[in-house]
């Protein structure tokens, strides 16, 4: 899949699914199966034409998000292949209907909310609100300066201190960061790609300094590049560096971060940047096999690796088809580590995933009704099996979330956990005739698309060749179009819209960040020792250019003598040159 | 640079941007593709173009519009950056436009520097891309 071409796997694969699907199955007595047409058929000229001629105007050309289109209603006939095997139990393969033999029951998800703005002081305050709050897990945003590898005194910089997160130029800020949390008992997600292995020395280093040992810290760093270049596009090497420096991150962590999940595989922003759900579950997989290969490339063992990819998701307002992808995930994930890789180990083929609720169906106009919208796709999320949510807060549309939006987007959570009886009963929308014939659906299109991936050579050369990115380009047009027709509605935007300036309150972030960072910055580099930070950078740069070095161990000297973030991702940029995305318009 | 052609039926010429680290690029690649289908010519910069090399481009395509979109809260050192740049270059006369999240206590402040449309998420194309033909427009009338 990565640098594939020549898999015949892929293709077979395609086929057989679709195949299968046409075949009868077990699970249905024949005869049985034989009224329920004749039933369906009888209801559809008679009960159903009676009432459409009797009031006309039905909708017609339904389908959902990602243009699948709709019956109007789903029988056993739809899903007459089913072999229950092919759907299981909880905790046991293909673990459609859930990772754990137990579910919510056992524990419910975990609450994480994003955060992170302004300078250190500021994110380490808002998360400290949120431990007191319940939260139960941690999670840092950075600004754009740190997400590009740059210091905060850049020229690039200038502006975007703190804007979008926090801002961490050197290990000082995430000392502050993390001040007074203890990092043995919490887990961190930082949300971080292209400096990921800088920040997870960070992060190190900071436990190393509260007497953490680094083989107890629990965490995330999202450090999944694929999806930068197909969506997000914060890179800064071309693609052959950034793998090379997962695969370096992959192998340190493997021997001394064993409970750290260095890559976090992200649908989510496949899915902001515009594409279909079918899109997001097809391409998120993809890159989750190019990891694995990637990993089998650097010698490591699928059972020593697998079980610390995790998953994150997105979840939006297309509410059945949603929790049919995270369903379909799911499966697909078990069975192609199975038969493609051959994997045995169980807690290898169970996908466990993060999900967030969809910032682009947000509407910045009539903010409150992004409440709703944000329970709907948050309840969408559990039914689906996530293992942890975030939940946007109303006003995002606008800006970075005030206080007290944070609160109800984290009550909503809490609302779906303790009053509505979701968490009750492991995957309980299976068995659905719609849910269960849609989740096939999702899976049909997902082989489909992994085999037009390797037919193009592979995720690599499909990435470079502008592919992936030219198919949610144009799916997100075609979405954009469809609400500027009217045929997809927005509430509040194309529909029930009305003139308003409704203020909402934001929060502000001036220029006192960048100041307030500067002035640290310059600080630490008066205090620090020159010689020391050379000597660590200038093996930085020996392990950079030597292709079968790893370099986190000198990356996690350097940090240790505050080498600045922009200095160390320098020294890459020195190395391996920067990338010009293929232009795919 | 020499005087651009002003013809009045001219093709209006575009040139979409984020002149930041920003790699959002949903909107703008909607964007560009619907000024093509409201018959512009597009020119996309492409990602993580700085506020110098966006004027410059502009300048270098002779495009009679600058649309410019941003969704990481630097607009209001980016958008005018670009609008002093261009200025400068001798580009007086190119329409520079905007988009993005801009909150509203921000607007006024870029309208007076002649930067218009602000937009936000959702915005209709049709309101768009009339708001872009009006400006150009106004410009070759001046």
């Amino acid at each position: 899949m990565l640098r594939g071409g020549k898999d015949p796997y892929w293709k077979r694969k395609a086929k057989s699914v679709v195949e299968q699907r046409a075949e009868s199955g077990t699970l249905y007595d024949k005869r049985a199966l034989e009224q329920v047409r004749k039933g369906v058929k009888q209801w559809q000229d008679t009960v159903y034409k009676e009432w459409n001629d009797r009031a006309p105007g039905e909708r017609k050309d339904v389908q959902t998000a990602s243009g699948i289109p709709l019956k109007p209603l789903y029988t056993p006939d739809d899903v007459s292949n089913a072999d229950y095997s092919d759907q299981g139990y909880p905790g046991v393969y293909p673990y459609l209907r859930g990772v754990y033999p137990n579910m919510y029951r056992g524990r419910l998800w975990t609450m994480r909310m994003f955060s992170g703005f302004g300078t250190p002081e500021d994110t380490n305050r808002r998360l400290k609100m949120l431990l007191e709050h319940g939260e139960t897990g941690l999670s840092v945003a950075f600004d754009m300066p740190t997400l590009y590898g740059y210091d905060c005194d850049h020229q690039r910089a200038h502006g975007e201190v703190g804007r979008c997160g926090v801002n961490v130029s050197s290990l000082k800020d995430m000392e502050v960061i993390f001040g007074g949390i203890p990092l043995g008992k919490v887990s961190t997600s930082m949300t971080i790609n292209a400096p990921a292995t800088v920040l997870t020395c960070m992060y190190a280093g900071v436990a190393k300094k509260q007497g953490v040992p680094m083989a107890k810290l629990r965490g995330t760093v999202q450090a999944d590049m694929l999806k930068e270049y197909i969506a997000q596009k914060e890179w800064v090497y071309p693609p052959e560096a950034h793998l090379r420096l997962v695969r370096d991150l992959m192998v340190f962590s493997s021997k001394e971060m064993p409970l750290w999940n260095y890559i976090s595989v992200s649908g989510y922003h496949i899915r902001e940047a515009g594409s279909s759900a079918v899109q997001e579950l097809a391409f998120t997989l993809a890159d989750g096999f190019g990891y694995v290969e990637l990993g089998l490339e650097a010698g490591l063992k699928v059972e020593q690796f697998a079980p610390r990819l995790s998953f994150f998701f997105n979840s939006t307002m297309d509410f059945f088809e949603e929790i049919a992808k995270f369903r379909a995930a799911r499966r697909i994930w078990a069975t192609v580590l199975r038969d493609r890789y051959g994997v045995k180990d169980k807690r290898s083929l169970l996908m466990r995933f993060h999900t967030q609720t969809s910032g682009a169906s947000l509407t910045w106009q009539q903010p409150l009704n992004n409440v709703v919208r944000t329970a709907i796709e948050a309840l969408a999320a559990v039914l689906g099996g996530t293992q942890s949510l975030h939940t946007n807060s109303y006003d995002e549309a606008w800006a970075l979330p005030t206080e007290q939006a944070v609160e109800v987007a984290l009550r909503t959570q809490q609302i779906i956990a303790e009053e509505t009886g979701a968490p009750a009963v492991a995957d309980p929308l299976g068995g659905s005739y719609y849910v269960e014939w849609l989740t096939e659906q999702m899976e049909e299109e997902a082989y489909k698309y992994f085999d037009r991936i390797e037919a193009a050579g592979g995720l690599l050369k499909a990435i470079k060749a502008g592919y992936l990115q030219r198919e949610i380009a144009e799916n997100s047009y075609r979405l954009s179009r469809r609400v500027e027709e009217g045929k997809d509605s927005v509430v509040g935007v194309n529909k029930y819209s009305k003139t308003e300036k409704e203020p909402i309150e934001t929060l502000k972030i001036d220029f006192r960040a960048q100041r307030a960072q500067t002035r640290r910055l310059a600080s630490v580099k008066k205090m620090r020792d020159e010689t020391k930070v050379n000597a660590t950078l200038a093996r930085l740069e020996k392990a950079f250019e030597k292709d079968d070095a790893n370099s986190i161990y000198p990356m996690l000297d350097a940090v240790m003598q505050y080498a600045t973030l922009g200095e160390i991702v320098g020294v890459g940029r020195r190395a391996w040159g920067t990338y010009r995305e293929p232009m795919i318009l | 640079m020499a005087k651009k052609s002003t013809a009045i039926q001219r093709k209006i010429r575009i040139l979409v941007a984020k002149p930041g680290l920003d790699g959002h690029d949903r909107g703008v690649l909607v964007l560009a593709r619907a000024f093509r289908d409201a018959g512009m010519e597009v020119i996309y910069s492409g990602l993580l173009p700085s506020p110098e090399e966006v004027a410059q481009m502009a300048i270098d395509e002779d495009v009679d519009v600058v649309a410019l979109s941003l969704l990481n809260g630097a607009h209001m050192t980016a958008f005018p950056k670009v609008k002093r740049i261009l200025d400068r270059l001798g580009g007086k006369d190119i329409v520079v436009v905007g988009g993005g999240i801009i909150p509203e206590e921000d607007k006024p402040k870029l309208m007076r520097l002649g930067i218009t449309g602000l937009y936000g998420p959702g915005s209709s194309f049709e309101e768009i891309v009339e708001h872009v033909r009006g400006r150009v427009r106004e410009e070759r009338w001046r």
